[in-house]
């Protein structure tokens, strides 16, 4: 049977990859998918810490909520970066120094 | 402890996040992406949770994937495959992941909360409805006004100017 420490764990090693990547990478997508990445994480946590502590549906709800408006941010990124695209042939964001002001 | 189910789920979504930031080419990566976020809903079938299962898939591997797909194609260049990553840049990287990861795994292991047994009773998606459409239904409409505003501000962004002749 799994336990609460299961599902905790694969959400903290899903948490540190993200962060890797958001460290590491130059690309303006992986950083998106570095993001995607650590908002799954969050979001596996509460589903585990509502199914085993107080199942109710306001704890679903919450990540229905997440997940909605993690689209919307989702949507909004891609239109930045295909104007980066457009602007500068490229999305490595070491390089999109107009952005800065 | 873990059965085998958990295990073969847990592979295929660290699995497909490591892919996803570290693939050289950059298809394979965002439909590495694809499986990682189908594994999450597969956790949440596992915790008793098929209403956000559903609607993980149907959001996340549906729409996102989808999108982040077709934006990869339209951007997609060939000098991606061969980007260099500083080896003290993957070295700190690595490292701060790991700091990371282990203060989270240490204190949640610290914590009592763990012997607490399975709960039984699971929402319905009876309720999960009467949820939103009632008590919840002022964030539900903020929420529709929040995806409508992004929607028209990456429309109005990707817009391409006509040039005035």
């Amino acid at each position: 049977m799994n336990t609460l420490a299961d599902f905790t764990f694969v959400s903290t090693l899903l948490f540190a990859i993200g962060i890797y990547g958001l460290i590491v990478k130059k690309n303006a997508l992986r950083l998106l998918f570095a993001v995607e990445i650590m908002i799954n994480a969050a979001n596996l946590n509460f589903i585990a810490f509502n199914t085993f502590l107080w199942p109710n549906a306001v704890g679903q709800t919450f990540v229905l909520f997440s997940i909605a408006l993690a689209a919307a941010e989702a949507s909004v990124i891609l239109a930045i970066v295909v104007v980066a695209y457009r602007l500068h042939k490229d999305v490595d964001v070491s390089e999109l120094k107009t952005l800065g002001g | 402890m873990a059965d085998l189910l958990f295990i073969a789920v847990t592979a295929i979504t660290v699995g497909g996040a490591v892919l996803a930031l570290e693939s050289t080419e950059m298809v394979y990566a965002a439909v590495a992406l694809a499986g990682s976020l189908f594994g999450i809903a597969a956790f949440f079938f596992l915790l008793n949770a098929p209403y956000v299962a559903v609607f993980q898939i149907t959001v996340y591997v549906g729409a996102v994937a989808v999108l982040i797909l077709f934006t990869v194609m339209l951007v997609r260049q060939e000098k991606w495959m061969k980007e260099a990553t500083y080896s003290l840049a993957r070295l700190f990287g690595i490292l701060a992941a790991a700091a990371i990861a282990a203060t989270f795994a240490l204190s949640f292991a610290a914590s009592r909360l763990y012997d607490l047994p399975a709960q039984q009773n699971t929402p319905t998606f009876f309720e999960i409805g009467q949820l939103i459409s009632t008590n919840l239904s002022p964030i539900l409409l903020v929420l529709a006004l929040v995806l409508a505003a992004s929607v028209l501000g990456a429309i109005t962004l990707a817009k391409v100017e006509r040039e005035e002749h």
